[in-house]
């Protein structure tokens, strides 16, 4: 029987269950209006998602197992699922510990808070601890080369590891924990640095358009449409390639360039944003109100309509600063970023790309880019969680 | 004995938020016979929306039904399967909500959507409905009832839009409507149309009615018996004429009594006083439309001007031009006989303190990420130079002024303070300027009356102390009645008629005024039918003034 014939089987035989599920659910609770009103797609729904349960748990079952052969199959989904329920225990505790320790402000927002945004928290906190203390923390230097090359992460010596250094060695010798968590300094750092320029151009001039109309707003508009119709990567390459040519061998200042030239392609979207958030506010009676007051432009746009776009803005911040960092690391994967020796997550990808061959049969060896890259997705999850969160806040909604 | 249609008993509701459920209807009981209308009234925050939308089984998001029972017809809507309620719902039970233009879909023409209830229910045909939406149409007296309904719901006013509900609430001839606050947006003369063809349809298909409103004259004019709540309990009920008459709780006589607060004429002012305020000869337009022709009036110290007249009147427009932010294309304003530049950002600050503004919507006139002190206190600072503990002084001062306690209002946001409240600290940030006028506008229109009437004596006193001049701006001529010296009315941006308040109610009247004053419903539960009968359906509202 063919895959199509599997998957209709399935379906099938999952409608089936749905439907038993529903006529069950309402003779056994007496037509309680849960099971009474439930539509067809629910129930189906909720069989689906106990099928695919069991089957993750019965996935990670044989992920444990000792056969190397089943085991190799399953690798990836076991280390997923322990990560998952090691982060979901984590970020519970988090909450926890939240709602009992701190000012009575911070005790009430942990109260109302989703697991999913202890967790952005808690892991955004650790990614910050790690890029302040890298030097403290890593066991080596980032630059250092040491004996032993390409060994396998895990630590394990029948598997080709080295206790050691328990997150293996790159091609020649460098040890990738210590270099993750020096990547953490630099690539969320710049990014953090990036983000920051980008909004404080973006930012002010959105509102100055927003608050003066006119030529202006029509002028900067313009400037920021003609911007944004280049696609961004290929232009923040064009522009990198140009800025290495000036910066010549100076390394420090190719990184500065580029932290100049992906915060004004970012801030036009922050522009945007400021001014569509802006315009809505300056039409409020209290802008209309300070105005008639004689108040001047620098109180309008800091203190009558900042305070009331912090919530958008900052929404956008956390989002904006997983782009960023999404750019550093391409453009360092594509080695105009982020130059070596300099540790950073998206040059240490491109440099273990070649061991993802290894996935299918060698599944620890193939984890040692996966493990840079993981670091990328990690934050940016998290960030996305904490952001979602905010926004879910500040837009009043319920439930 | 007619057969009983609603019945509700016991109904509590409860409403979520922070995570707690609290209780928002404390038990009301309801009793509707076939064709019988009730009216419910109450303060906003009384739960009258609430108990509406319950007797037809539905809840909003975030509230439920905690105890009681609602029976309609024998049918018990409480427990009732979503497929049953799917049944009744748009079918016998229809519902008219108080904003029209947002509850129609602006994507679809209005017949359409008439359309769409009796299909789904199999009541009729598509093409039989659309007759009967015609027909409908016409009873209504909407204008061109054969094209109206290919319209979309942007290209009718929202006088014609509310009854085009109505209509479509009639499509199945449903046994029960629930009216909730359908006049309120309204204007009166567009109110008073509106509120004749309800009554008349409801009375022609004998449907019974649940009418909610915050305003007594009105529904007095609509109700069987009225059903007064307040903050969720059901405060007293009675057939209208009793109610009226001799209402037994005090809640209810204090709500009748609003409407006599008034203050005595002042005497008028004698030639050769220069005016505080002058308008002269305005005319302005935005863009090319033009809006002000001409106008022209006077303020005198401490003396109250009403502007009145319909939306769209230029009475907001007028202001405006008063504080500079539309300068005007001809004429000039005067302050204390000196010509003011037309444009805001030419005047001096003095200029600007002299002038002061209290706005209609206090939500978006205080900056909501500000305190009370910080609100109230810029001005102060502004203005009077004052920091430090000079500035906490003066400002603990205006909010006593404002009968407000400094101690505890000092540190709060607008968000945690109540509608009447926030419009106090508009009133505070006004005086914080100590102007010399002060334009009101619409400032107790989004008002509970109670609360309103609080406000507008709290106007009046601080006129008295302080010696300011007004400008009130308002449709509402209850409020001129109880506040003004002098009254201006407006209509198409032109000054219809002036005078001393005490002549201005009086006859004779120019037309445009008579028919103002003579829709502003009463509250004689007879008042509707003795206009209609002296006047006749098509001398009222927008027909008559269409006639001018």
């Amino acid at each position: 029987m063919n895959i199509f014939g599997v998957i209709a089987l399935w379906i099938i035989a999952i409608g089936v269950a749905g439907w038993l599920f529903r006529f069950a659910g309402q003779k056994i609770t007496g037509n309680k209006p849960m099971f009474r009103d439930m539509p067809y797609g629910v129930a189906f729904g909720y069989v689906l998602g106990a099928v695919v349960l069991v089957w993750l748990v019965w996935a990670y079952s044989l992920s444990r197992s000792a056969d190397p052969a089943v085991a190799n199959k399953y690798f990836f989904l076991g280390k997923a699922v322990e990560g998952f329920i090691l982060f979901a225990i984590a970020a519970w505790m988090f909450r926890i510990f939240g709602r009992h320790v701190g000012t009575a402000g911070t005790r009430k927002l942990f109260r109302s808070m989703p697991l999913t945004a202890s967790f952005g928290i808690l892991t955004i906190l650790i990614y910050a601890f790690v890029s302040i203390f890298a030097g403290v923390l890593a066991p080596y230097g980032q630059e250092e080369i040491l004996a032993a090359a390409n060994v396998v992460p895990g630590g394990n010596p029948a598997m080709g590891g080295n206790p050691d250094y328990p997150l293996g060695t790159d091609q020649i010798g460098r040890d990738i924990l210590s270099r993750l968590i020096y990547g953490a300094q630099n690539t969320v750092g710049i990014a953090f640095a990036t983000t920051v320029l980008a909004f404080l151009i973006g930012a002010t001039l959105g509102f100055l358009a927003a608050t003066l109309g006119g030529w202006l707003d029509q002028l900067l508009s313009r400037a920021v449409d003609v911007l944004m119709a280049i696609p961004s990567l290929i232009f923040a390459l064009l522009l990198m390639t140009i800025a290495s040519a000036w910066a010549g061998s100076e390394k420090g200042l190719l990184t500065f360039y580029m932290v100049i030239i992906i915060a004004v392609i970012d801030s036009t979207r922050v522009f945007r944003l400021a001014r569509a958030v802006g315009l809505n506010i300056v039409v409020m009676d209290y802008i209309e109100a300070a105005k008639l007051r004689g108040e001047g432009m620098g109180y309008l746009i800091f203190r009558e309509i900042l305070p009331n776009a912090t919530a958008p803005l900052l929404a956008e911040f956390g989002l904006r600063f997983c782009f960023v960092f999404l750019t550093i690391a391409s453009l360092s994967f594509l080695g105009v970023g982020i130059q070596p020796p300099l540790a950073d997550w998206g040059t240490m990808v491109r440099d273990l790309a070649q061991f993802i061959n290894f996935a299918a049969f060698a599944p620890q060896v193939a984890s040692a880019p996966l493990l840079a890259a993981g670091a990328i997705a990690l934050l940016t999850v998290a960030v996305n969680f904490v952001v979602d969160w905010m926004l879910h806040k500040s837009s009043g909604l319920k439930e | 004995m007619t057969e009983q249609l609603l019945k509700v008993r016991g109904l509590k509701i409860e409403g979520r938020s922070d995570e707690t459920w609290n209780q928002i209807v404390n038990g009301v009981d309801i009793d509707l016979k076939k064709g019988e209308v009730l009216g419910l009234i109450g303060e906003s925050g009384a739960g009258k929306s609430t108990v509406g939308l319950a007797s037809m089984g539905f809840t909003r998001d975030g509230c439920r039904i905690s105890a009681g029972s609602v029976e309609f017809d024998g049918i018990d809507l409480v427990n009732a399967s979503a497929a049953v309620k799917r049944s009744l719902l748009g079918k016998r039970i229809a519902y008219v909500a108080q904003s029209a233009a947002a509850s129609f879909n602006p994507a679809h023409k209005l017949i359409d959507q008439h359309t769409e209830a009796p299909t789904q229910h199999h009541v009729m045909s598509k093409a039989e409905s659309e007759a009967d939406g015609i027909e409908l149409y016409r009873k209504l007296r909407l204008p061109n009832p054969e094209e109206i309904g290919f319209r979309y719901p942007h290209q009718v006013s929202g006088g014609q839009l509310q009854r085009a509900m109505t209509a479509m609430a009639m499509s199945t001839r449903p046994d029960l409507i629930i009216f909730d606050e359908p006049t309120t947006a309204l204007d009166v003369t567009t109110q008073i149309e509106v509120l004749a063809s309800i009554r008349e349809i409801v009375e022609e298909f004998d449907t019974a009615a649940i009418y909610i409103t915050h305003d007594l004259a009105v529904v007095a004019q609509m109700a069987d018996k009225i059903k007064v709540l307040l903050k969720g309990d059901e405060v007293e009920e009675a057939d209208t004429r009793t109610m009226l008459s001799d209402p037994k709780e005090d809640y209810t006589k204090s709500l009748w009594a609003v409407r006599s607060f008034q203050r005595p004429q002042k005497p008028y002012i004698s030639g050769g006083q220069t005016p505080v305020v002058s308008v002269k000869n305005v005319t302005a337009a935005y863009g090319k439309v033009p809006v002000l022709h001409d106008v022209s009036f006077d303020i005198h110290e401490a003396r109250t001007v009403a502007v009145v007249g319909e939306s769209g009147s230029g009475k907001s427009t007028t202001a405006r031009c008063i504080t500079g932010l539309l300068p005007p294309k001809q004429g000039h304003i005067e302050f204390d006989g000196e010509m003011l530049p037309l444009d805001y950002r030419k005047r001096n600050k003095m200029q600007l303190r002299q002038a002061q503004m209290i706005y209609q919507m206090a939500d978006t006139a205080l900056n909501p990420r500000k305190t009370i002190g910080e609100l109230i206190g810029r001005p102060v600072q502004f203005y009077m130079g004052l920091t430090g503990k000079e500035k906490r002084r003066r400002v603990d001062q205006l909010l006593e002024e404002i009968e407000l306690d400094p101690s505890v209002y000092y540190s709060r946001l607008p968000s945690e303070l109540s509608g009447g409240q926030k419009q106090r600290i508009g009133i505070a940030r006004a005086l914080a300027a100590e102007p010399k006028f002060i334009i009101c506008d619409e400032v107790t229109s989004a008002l509970d009356q109670l609360v309103a009437e609080g406000i507008l004596k709290l106007l009046a006193r601080l006129q008295d102390e302080l010696n300011l001049s007004y400008m009130f701006i308002t449709h509402d001529l209850a409020t001129v009645k109880s506040i003004a010296d002098e009254v201006v009315v407006m209509k198409d941006g032109r000054v219809v008629e002036q005078g001393a308040k005490d002549e201005m109610f009086k006859p004779p009247h120019h037309p445009y005024t008579d028919l103002l004053l003579s829709s502003v419903p009463e509250m004689d539960p007879d008042w509707l039918t003795n206009l209609l009968n002296e006047r006749g359906v098509d001398n009222i509202g927008d027909a008559a003034v269409d006639k001018m």
